[in-house]
C-alpha cells in the first residue's frame, strides 16, 4: 500500500524558493514503509497519524466534559436549594462539606474550573482539536498532517496539562478560584483565598502546557491547509469546514502567544516579587511592597486572548454546522463565497474588539465608544452565516439524521444567544447588565451550548468515517431533544435572574431580600441543568457502545460529497490505499438538476457528468 | 483560473515553500505576536503613571554588534552551503553559536549592570519598567537558546555531509530563524532605547 505512495504527493518543496534536499522526500516514504507492523504503543498511545490523534482528542475532551459538567451539577445544587444540607456528597467531596453545607472558597474554585475546562479543554482541545486533526488532512486530501510529530506532541503536551489541571482539583487548598479569567490581585496573591496558592500555581503550569499544544496543533493545521492539498483542491473548492478549521488556527497561532505573555508576567508576580498586576495593596493589614502595577494590564492581555478565544470555540463549529446543513439538506450550502467571508470578517474583528469585556474599569468613554461600535459590526458577519443557514434549510429535501437536528440547534442557540450579544456589547446597556446572570446566559447560549452542539453533530455525522460504524439513530434523537429543551430550560429563565440584577459568582442569594422573588426560579434553572447533565450519558452510552456494537457502515453513508467520503470505510495510515484522488469541482454540488444522483463527489470530473453541466463547465470538461 | 480539467497541476502549489518553512515561519507569527503583547504592555503600563526611569547599560550596544555579527556568519554558511563549500559551511556555522553565546553572555552581563545601576527585577526596590527590561531580554534569550540548538543540528547535519547546495532546506530555516532572532533583540534594543 505504502509503496505506491507518489513521492510527488507527500512534498512539493522548492518551488520557487531553495531547492529541497531529495534526502527529505526519501525519508518520508521510508516512514510511510515502517508504520505496517508497529507495536500498539506507536499505533493506539504515542501515534503520529492524525486520525489516532484526533480520537485520542475527543475522548480526552469528552472525559473533561464529565467532569465539567459534574462540577456544575454541583454549584448549580447550591445555588438551587441554598438551605439544603448537602451531606449526601461528602463521601465525593470530602473536607469541602463542613456541617452540610458548601465550602464558599469551593464554590469559586467549583466555578472556576467549570469555565476553565469547558472552554480550553472541551471547546477548545476537545472540538478543534478532534475535527481539525480528522478532517483536515481527509478532506483537502492529504497523507497526513504536515508534520505528524509535532501534531503528536500536541496531543501529549495537552495531555500533560489535562494531568496537571486534573491533580490541582485534589489540592489540599483547592484548585485555581478566581474565575476563569484569573484577574489579578485576587489570583496573585495567595494570602487573598486558599485558591490562589497552589491551585493557581498549578492553573498557570497547566495552561503553558496547553498553549504550546494549541501552537503545535495550530501551525500544523495551517500549514497542512495551505501546503497539503491534492490536485485541484483550490482554495476556493475547499469544504467550509476547512476554511473554518483554517481560520480558527491562525486566531489560535495570534492570540495565545498573548495570553503566554500575561500568564507569565503574573507568574512572576505570584513567584518573583515583580509588580507588573500589583500597586498600593493592604492585605490582612499589612502593606505589601508591590508599586507601580496595573491590574487592568492583565485584563487587556487577558482579553486580547481571551475574545479570539471564543471565536476559536465557536468557528470549528460554524464550518461543520455549514457541511453538514448543505449535506442534510441535499442542497447547495447558500452563499458559499458569503460563508468564507463572513468566517474571515469574523476573525479580523476578533482582534479589535477585546475591550468590550472591558467596559466597566473605568476606561475612557470615547474608547468604550470604538470598541462598542467595532463590536456591534460582528453582527453584520454573524447576520449573513445565520442567513445563509436558514437559506439553506428554506425548501430544502431534509434529512432529519441526529448530526442535522444538532446541526439546526446549532443555529437556533446561535441566534438566541447572538441577539442578547448586541445588548451587551452596548457599553450603556453593558454597564447595567455587567457581571449578571445576564452575561452568564448569553455566552453560554452563543458559545458554550452552541460549540456544544457543533461537537455534538459532528461526532454524529463523523462517527462512521472514525470508527466504521453508525450511531444509534433513536438514542441520538433522545439525546438531542432533552439537550435542546434542557438547554433553553435553563438559559431562557437564566436572562430574567440576570435582569433582576443577580450578580455572577455569588455563593447564595438567601442574605438579600431584594433576590428572594427569584429563588423558584433558581431552583427550575438548577433542577433543569441537572438534567441536562445527565441527559449526556444517553450520548456517552451511543458512543461507546456504537464503536463496539455499532450498525456497520458503508463508505459514504450520507451521501456526501466531500473527499472524505471517498476513502475506505476506516481509512488506514496514508489514508487513500491508492493514489489521492483529484479534486474537480465544488464541495457543494447537491440535487444538481440533470444530475443521476442528488450528490456529486468533488473527484468526479466534469467530463463524466455530461448531463448536468453548466455551460462554463462544459468549457472544462473539453 | 478555469482551466480545463485535463490541464490539472500536478499538485496544489500553496505558496509554493517547504511545509517545515511554512511551519517555522507561522511559529515566529506567534512569537511576534508575544513580544507585541509585552512591549504593548510596556507602553501601555508607562502611560498610566508611577513609572521609574533607568538607565539602559551601554554593554548592550555591544551585544547587539555580536549579534548582527552573528547574523552576518550565518549568513555566509548559507551562502556557502548554497555554493557547496561544505569546510566554510562548518566554519561559519561555529562561528555563529560561538557569538551567540557570547550574545547570552553579554546579556547576563549587562542584567549585572542593570543591578548595579539599582534597576532590579523584583522586591520592595523594583519598579515595573525595570521588571520589563529583565522580562524581554530574558525571554528573547531563552529564544536564542532554541536558535542555538536549531544551528547546532543544523552543523551535526553538515559535519555529515547533509548540508549542500542541493539540501539547503535545514540551513534555510535556520538561517531564517537565526536573522528573525537578531531582528527581534535589535528591534526590543531599539524600543528600549527609544523608551525608557
Amino acid at each position: 500500500m505504502a509503496t505506491s505512495i507518489p513521492v510527488s504527493s507527500q512534498s512539493q518543496g522548492g518551488v520557487g524558493t531553495a531547492p529541497v534536499p531529495h534526502t527529505e522526500h526519501d525519508d518520508h516514504l521510508h516512514e510511510h514503509d515502517d508504520h505496517h507492523d508497529q507495536h500498539w504503543m506507536w499505533k493506539y498511545v504515542f501515534s503520529q497519524d492524525h486520525k489516532m490523534i484526533a480520537r485520542q482528542f475527543l475522548i480526552t475532551g469528552m472525559i473533561w466534559a464529565i467532569i465539567g459538567g459534574a462540577l456544575s451539577s454541583l454549584f448549580r445544587l447550591q445555588l438551587g436549594w441554598p438551605e439544603a444540607t448537602l451531606d449526601w456528597l461528602k463521601p465525593v467531596l470530602g473536607k469541602w462539606i463542613e456541617g452540610g453545607k458548601l465550602d464558599p472558597e469551593f464554590y469559586l474554585a467549583l466555578v472556576t474550573m467549570h469555565g476553565t475546562i469547558m472552554v480550553f479543554f472541551v471547546l477548545t482541545a476537545g472540538l478543534s482539536g478532534t475535527f481539525s486533526n480528522f478532517l483536515i488532512p481527509l478532506q483537502v486530501g492529504a497523507r497526513d498532517m504536515a508534520s505528524g510529530f509535532m501534531n503528536m506532541l500536541s496531543y501529549w503536551f495537552f495531555f500533560v496539562s489535562s494531568i496537571i489541571m486534573f491533580a490541582s482539583l485534589f489540592l489540599e487548598t483547592g484548585p485555581a478560584a478566581s474565575g476563569w479569567t484569573i484577574y489579578p490581585p485576587l489570583s496573585a496573591l495567595p494570602q487573598a483565598i486558599s485558591g490562589s496558592g497552589m491551585g493557581m500555581t498549578m492553573w498557570l503550569v497547566s495552561m503553558v502546557f496547553f498553549i504550546v499544544s494549541q501552537l503545535l496543533g495550530g501551525v500544523n493545521y495551517v500549514t497542512t491547509v495551505i501546503n497539503m492539498r491534492t490536485r485541484g483542491m483550490s482554495m476556493s473548492k475547499l469544504p467550509l469546514t476547512i476554511w473554518a478549521f483554517f481560520l480558527t488556527a491562525i486566531l489560535g497561532i495570534l492570540s495565545f502567544p498573548v495570553l503566554f505573555a500575561a500568564a507569565l508576567l503574573l507568574v512572576f508576580d505570584r513567584s518573583f516579587g515583580t509588580s507588573f498586576f500589583l500597586s498600593d495593596i493592604y492585605i490582612a493589614g499589612q502593606a505589601l511592597h508591590n508599586q507601580g502595577g496595573s491590574p487592568v494590564l492583565f485584563q487587556h492581555l487577558f482579553w486580547f486572548l481571551g475574545h479570539p478565544e471564543v471565536y476559536i470555540v465557536i468557528m470549528p463549529a460554524m464550518g461543520m454546522v455549514s457541511e453538514i446543513l448543505a449535506t442534510n439538506a441535499r442542497k447547495p450550502i447558500f452563499g458559499y463565497r458569503a460563508m468564507i467571508g463572513s468566517l474571515i470578517g469574523i476573525s479580523l474583528l476578533s482582534f479589535v474588539v477585546w475591550a468590550h469585556h472591558m467596559f466597566v474599569t473605568g476606561m475612557n468613554p470615547f474608547l468604550g465608544s470604538v470598541f462598542m461600535f467595532l463590536t456591534l459590526i460582528i453582527a453584520v458577519p454573524s447576520g449573513v452565516k445565520v442567513f445563509n443557514w436558514l437559506a439553506t434549510l428554506w425548501r430544502g429535501n431534509i434529512r432529519f439524521t441526529a448530526a442535522m437536528l444538532f446541526s439546526i440547534g446549532f443555529v437556533s442557540l446561535f441566534i438566541s444567544g447572538g441577539l442578547t450579544g448586541i445588548i451587551l456589547g452596548n457599553a450603556t446597556l453593558d454597564i447595567q447588565m455587567h457581571n449578571t446572570y445576564f452575561v452568564v446566559a448569553h455566552f453560554h447560549l452563543v458559545m458554550g451550548s452552541s460549540a456544544f452542539f457543533g461537537l455534538f453533530a459532528g461526532v454524529y455525522h463523523w462517527f462512521p468515517k472514525m470508527f466504521g460504524r453508525m450511531m444509534d439513530e433513536k438514542l441520538g434523537y433522545i439525546h438531542f431533544w432533552l439537550t435542546f429543551a434542557g438547554v433553553y430550560l435553563v438559559f431562557m429563565p437564566m436572562h430574567y435572574v440576570g435582569i433582576a440584577g443577580f450578580p455572577r459568582r455569588y455563593y447564595s442569594w438567601t442574605g438579600f431580600d431584594a433576590f428572594s422573588q427569584f429563588a423558584d426560579l433558581n431552583k427550575f434553572i438548577s433542577a433543569a441543568a441537572i438534567l441536562a447533565f445527565f441527559a449526556q450519558f444517553v450520548f456517552i452510552f451511543n458512543f461507546f457502545y456504537s464503536i463496539f456494537r455499532g450498525r456497520r457502515a458503508t463508505e459514504n453513508p450520507w451521501n456526501s460529497t466531500t473527499l472524505e467520503w471517498t476513502t475506505p470505510i476506516v481509512p488506514g495510515h496514508g489514508n487513500w490505499p491508492g493514489e489521492i484522488p483529484a479534486v474537480y469541482r465544488w464541495p457543494y454540488d447537491y440535487s444538481k438538476p440533470g444530475a443521476e444522483e442528488d450528490f456529486i463527489p468533488q473527484n468526479v470530473p466534469y467530463s463524466q457528468t455530461p448531463s448536468s453541466n453548466l455551460p462554463y463547465e462544459r468549457e472544462l470538461a473539453e | 483560473m478555469n482551466t480545463s480539467e485535463a490541464l490539472l497541476p500536478e499538485k496544489e502549489i500553496g505558496l509554493g515553500w517547504h511545509p517545515k518553512r511554512v511551519l517555522l515561519i507561522l511559529l515566529i507569527f506567534s512569537i511576534v505576536m508575544m513580544f507585541a503583547a509585552f512591549t504593548s504592555g510596556y507602553i501601555v503600563r508607562r502611560d498610566e503613571g508611577n513609572w521609574r526611569e533607568f538607565d539602559l547599560p551601554a554593554s548592550l550596544l555591544f551585544n547587539s554588534i555580536i549579534i548582527a555579527l552573528s547574523s552576518a556568519t550565518m549568513q555566509w554558511a548559507y551562502y556557502s552551503a548554497k555554493h557547496d563549500e561544505v569546510k566554510r559551511v562548518n566554519i561559519g556555522l561555529l562561528l555563529t553559536i560561538a557569538l551567540g553565546i557570547v550574545f547570552l553572555f553579554g546579556q547576563l552581563h549587562s542584567w549585572g549592570d542593570l543591578v548595579s545601576g539599582r534597576t532590579f527585577f523584583g522586591g520592595a526596590d523594583a519598579n515595573p519598567s525595570g521588571s520589563f527590561v529583565y522580562v524581554l531580554m530574558g525571554v528573547h534569550a531563552f529564544h536564542l537558546v532554541t536558535g542555538l540548538i536549531f544551528v547546532a543540528v543544523v552543523l551535526k547535519r553538515s559535519l555529515n555531509y547533509q548540508v549542500h547546495s542541493r539540501a539547503t532546506l535545514s540551513i534555510g530555516n535556520a538561517t531564517l530563524y537565526w536573522h528573525f532572532l537578531g531582528g527581534l533583540w535589535l528591534y526590543l534594543y531599539l524600543f528600549l532605547l527609544l523608551n525608557h
